[in-house]
């Protein structure tokens, strides 16, 4: 024990001598870890508020009975199936104004309600309070946050309904609302219906479901994963894919680091060896050396990763709310499994970046590791090797392009085409100085050629995470220029009316409706109103559309069939979201039927249309034809067509007269730019993740300059001595890191616009559904290639500098070690 | 040879070959050798000889192809990686031309280094080697702060440290000035019979050779 003691001590010492070895090992690792943990703390906290979404009362983790029809049933059906033996409880869910906000109003029994069910108030005087009058509203802290008010305070919906006294419940999702179900019966005007009923654990006999309801009802088994899970899976995937891209950004600098300290610490572990530490001995404690700097750079990383969660987690929330409507709250909370999975991961990654460098002064004897020429020839075998490895991992990349079909084989093209590119850099940059060298005249230039060869097995791990960084950089970039560019334009067709109203009940639209049909200033009314049923298993939103020339001039379809309109007018025609025909394999032409309260409903599909944004499946039907198959839905919804100059005195006057505040009256425009915003925050996430990756590559090269910069006084001191200036030294030092990074952003750029499609083509599709059209942004292209060099330059500035500026005697001690 | 004294070392039909350009190239064909304890052995013979590729053999750094090692008593044949790394760090001192300090740590660290491994550190001698081998003013500075001399002092004191049975130098003055070669010299010959301990020093000097007990030369991979 004290022997592996003074060994370790001997190692640390080399790391006390040289710190800015030290820096790049914790840089690295600290980097690697924090953009890790950071996005692993994101999913964490978005998981968990759908867990509590979950939760509450009867998601998908209890087995439920609905509605054969999709719609609310009887309350009769819920006594027959309790006394037929059956453990249910009734819950009642529909949407509740308070103060212009829209919330979800759960109406439940405690009484009967499954413990497995969750969230269940507890027995006792809580139980009473919450069902003897006035009873309770319960709602999470952010909930309440959110209207303003405080526990106990009654508040009236849009209704004017009141609601019983606040109450919080921690364990509540936000934007949720809980009160008996006779509250909500009330509230929501549909006495004696219920939404479902939770099943609970039997405990005795019962008989079978069609005996007691026949075939209204069906029994919804629980699943693992919620709705909301499945929807962001695609959105969390992507945070993980950049999470464990930027680790392995980190990992490359780390391996950098690791791998010139054994280069340089190759003396000491002769030195070791000869003085009788066994190579078992070294080696066990080069590994204590690097779990031990591992667990250090682990908490720091996670410090660091937290940080950057708590600047994302805004953006990451909003996004998620934009696109999914999943509410995350705003303040982080961490579970001990993060924590202790963030130290796994830094010990883990550690130990990859490391293998190669243990492996090599594992095999290599004593006698051939002090000479650091054996290391150089080993580097160029690992250079070929690399080389080999490249070729079968983009054999992987093909095989995974050409058999696979999921958005899971989607990123593992993606990987392979970065992981190939990676190994293959080295020897194509390589070739390419061999290729200068062969062509030089005169000994300078010749020498220059040379040593940027003999360079490069040092900074070759940087130029990949270089060439890594910028071409995720110009690949997302190409991604998300496409999309926005796709996005306005779609934008400008798809947001048809001029105003957008949404009246807080049917009798208040109609009010409104008459008003408008009064003003001249009004071009078009344009009801809509959408129902939700069930197409293939899954949930299907039937948007409908008024039949308006608005929406025949500017609907944008990606196909349709001939009177694409005029049939969709006749009601048995339909057009399919471009998510739905492809996760469904839909196609013009093709009949599909959908449940309604009256029955199947069979339409066609005539046409295909573009739905950014919307992770839901969705038709679109005549407007008329949706009311006459789903008589029940709400018709508050109401777009106006009007004149333009006219828009904000009728906007005015519709507040004035109905009271409407900003979340039920919208005009185009702040649709629009409300639209964008959610847009541009979900892209911001990735944004800033891009400069994460793109920062830690360029420190990435830094510190190899760094490390480097030391090494190299001996090739550069025979130079200095027969009459070349340190100025100059210096110049030709920093052409040759410019030119190496030049070659390797050079070499980004068609691997980013490879990159770009492979998002755009496989990962966009299988993810959201929806394919963009590919565009190439040469003046992005052209930026991101200045910012690489700018990054490189500002890298390989420190080291020149220090060059530049090196006295003489430092030079001279060169040859005076030669003695 | 002193033939009443107890065998430290004996090499018997000793042979070793490398690979080079694809030939192979025999440096030791059949080397013998014997040093009687705390025997002090010159080892001198021209470059290429196979004097350093001996001492490797000698030391357990190295494999050789074929014959015996006897040290103390044991065969070093049958002894695993981890079997001559301990007989390195318990039983021999090991000094080379190019001092082998460890970079990192100071002067009073380097020169207690083996002796700590080995768990033998004795302060008391450790302060007179450096008081001997005059390192007591240098004890905090670093390997790069001295000169070769200096240097080559901290190797041999930490080399003696341990209190070895045998110390093996390779060219441990070839790095030196004339005057500080000698200097250097004596103090390794009066330690080394201070604590009894034999020697077996590679060198091209003969000079430097006849201040030791015997001189054999190695000539053409076998002993003259």
């Amino acid at each position: 024990m004290t022997r592996t003691l003074w060994v370790l001590a001997v190692l640390f010492s080399h790391w006390r001598r040289h710190p800015m070895q030290f820096a790049t090992l914790a840089i690295g690792l600290v980097s690697a870890v924090a953009l890790w943990s950071g996005v692993q703390a994101l999913n964490q906290q978005a998981r968990a508020s759908y867990d509590r979404a979950a939760a509450a009362f009867g998601g998908v983790r209890t087995a439920t009975l609905v509605s054969t029809n999709g719609g609310t049933f009887p309350q009769q059906l819920f006594v027959a199936l309790r006394r037929a033996g059956w453990p249910v409880s009734p819950v009642l869910e529909g949407r509740i104004q308070v103060d212009g906000r829209s919330f979800r109003l759960l109406g439940i029994d405690p009484v009967t309600l499954p413990t497995e069910a969750g969230d269940r108030p507890p027995i006792g005087g809580e139980l009473q309070g919450f069902v003897l009058p006035p009873g309770q509203t319960r709602l999470a802290p952010e909930t309440m946050a959110e209207l303003g008010a405080s526990e106990g305070a009654s508040l009236e919906a849009s209704n004017d309904m009141k609601l019983p006294p606040l109450r919080l419940a921690a364990q509540l999702a936000p934007g949720v609302m809980v009160v008996d179900i006779g509250v909500a019966q009330r509230l929501l005007k549909m006495p004696n219906q219920v939404s479902r009923l939770l099943v609970g654990k039997s405990k005795g006999p019962r008989a079978s479901l069609d005996k007691v309801v026949g075939d209204r009802l069906r029994l919804v088994k629980p699943t693992a994963e919620t709705d909301l899970e499945r929807l962001t899976d695609s959105f969390h995937l992507n945070l993980t894919a950049f999470g464990l891209l930027s680790f392995f950004v980190g990992l490359f600098i780390v391996n950098s680091a690791i791998g010139l300290a054994f280069e340089q610490r190759l003396p000491i572990l002769r030195t070791l060896r000869a003085c009788g530490v066994s190579s078992r001995q070294l080696n066990t404690v080069l590994l204590l050396e690097l779990v031990f700097f591992a667990l250090i750079a682990g908490l720091v990383g996670m410090a660091v990763g937290y940080l950057i969660a708590a600047a994302l987690l805004p953006d990451v929330a909003a996004s998620l709310r934009g696109l999914y409507g999943a509410q995350i709250p705003g303040q982080l909370s961490l579970s001990p499994q993060w924590w202790l999975a963030g130290l796994l991961i830094s010990v883990l990654g550690a130990l990859l970046a490391a293998t190669a460098s243990l492996l090599k002064a594992g095999r290599l004897s004593v006698l051939a590791s002090a000479q650091p020429q054996a290391w150089r020839q080993e580097q160029r075998r690992w250079v070929m090797l690399q080389g080999i490895a490249a070729l079968a991992v983009f054999a992987t990349a093909f095989g995974f392009l050409w058999f696979g079909d999921s958005l899971l084989a989607g990123f593992a093209v993606l990987a392979a085409i970065l992981l190939g590119a990676a190994l293959a850099l080295p020897l194509l940059l390589e070739l390419v100085l061999a290729a200068g060298e062969y062509q030089a005249r005169g000994a300078l230039a010749a020498w220059f050629w040379a040593d940027s060869r003999q360079q490069l097995s040092g900074l070759s791990l940087a130029l990949m995470a270089l060439l890594l960084a910028l071409s995720v950089n110009v690949g997302v970039g190409t991604m998300v220029e496409s999309f926005s560019r796709t996005f306005v334009n779609w934008l400008d067709a798809r947001l048809a009316a001029d105003i957008y109203i949404n009246a807080a009940d049917d009798a208040q639209a109609k009010a409104i409706t008459a008003w408008l049909r009064e003003r001249r200033d009004v071009i078009a009314i344009l009801p809509g109103g959408r129902a939700e049923t069930q197409f293939a298993g899954a949930p299907l939103e039937i948007f409908g559309l008024p039949d308006n020339a608005t929406y025949r001039d500017r609907w944008p379809l990606l196909q349709s069939a001939d009177d694409a309109w005029t049939r969709l007018q006749k009601g048995e025609a339909a057009f399919a979201s471009e998510q739905l025909a492809r996760r469904s394999r839909l196609s013009l032409g093709d009949v599909i039927e959908v449940p309604t309260p009256h029955g199947g409903w069979t339409i066609r599909i005539v046409g295909i249309y573009a739905d950014y944004g919307n992770p839901k499946a969705q038709i679109a039907v005549n407007f008329d034809a949706l009311a006459g198959h789903f008589p029940d839905i709400p018709r508050t919804r109401i777009g106006l067509r009007a004149n333009q100059a006219a828009v904000p005195r009728l906007m005015s006057d519709l507040r004035e007269k109905f009271g409407l505040d900003d979340h039920s009256l919208i005009d185009q425009a702040t649709l629009k730019a409300e639209s964008k915003r959610i847009f541009n925050r979900t892209f911001s996430v990735t944004a800033a993740l891009n400069a994460f990756t793109l920062a830690v590559a360029g420190i990435a090269l830094l510190t190899s300059l760094l490390t480097l910069g030391n090494s190299r006084l001996p090739q550069l001191a025979p130079l200095w001595a027969i009459g070349i200036t340190r100025r100059k030294l210096a110049a030709i030092e920093l052409l040759k890191t410019m030119s190496v990074a030049l070659l390797t952003a050079l070499l980004a750029l068609p691997l980013g616009l490879l990159v770009a499609w492979c998002l755009i083509a496989i990962v966009n599709v299988k993810a959201f559904g929806w394919q963009l059209p590919f565009h190439v942004f040469p003046l992005q292209l052209a930026e991101l290639l200045a910012v690489a060099m700018v990054a490189s330059l500002v890298a390989a500035a420190i080291p020149v500098l220090r060059l530049a500026r090196l006295q003489p005697t430092a030079l001279i001690k060169v040859f005076a070690d030669e003695r | 040879m002193a033939r009443d004294k107890e065998i430290m070392l004996s090499v018997r039909n000793l042979t070793k070959a490398y690979s080079a350009a694809g030939e192979r190239v025999s440096v030791l064909r059949g080397v013998n050798l014997i040093v009687a304890a705390g025997e002090r052995v010159a080892l001198t013979g021209e470059s290429g000889s196979g004097k350093s590729t001996l001492l490797h053999l000698i030391a357990g750094l190295d494999r050789a192809d074929g014959g015996e090692i006897d040290f103390a008593g044991t065969s070093t044949a049958g002894l695993s990686e981890a079997g001559l790394a301990a007989l390195r760090r318990d039983r021999l001192g090991l000094v080379f031309q190019q001092f082998n300090l460890i970079p990192s740590l100071n002067v009073r660290d380097n020169l207690a280094f083996q002796s700590r491994i080995a768990g033998r550190h004795d302060v008391a001698w450790q302060a007179e080697l450096a008081q001997r081998l005059g390192l007591t003013p240098l004890l905090d500075r670093y390997p790069e702060q001295l000169s070769g001399g200096q240097q080559q002092r901290v190797a041999i004191g930490r080399a003696l440290a341990v209190k070895p049975l045998l110390l093996l130098a390779d060219e441990p003055t070839g790095n030196l000035d004339e005057t500080t070669a000698d200097g250097v010299m004596a103090l390794t010959r009066d330690l080394v019979a201070q604590t009894g301990c034999g020697l077996l020093m590679v060198t091209h000097s003969n000079r430097l050779a006849a201040m030791l007990d015997r001189h054999v030369n190695l000539t053409a991979g076998l002993i003259a």
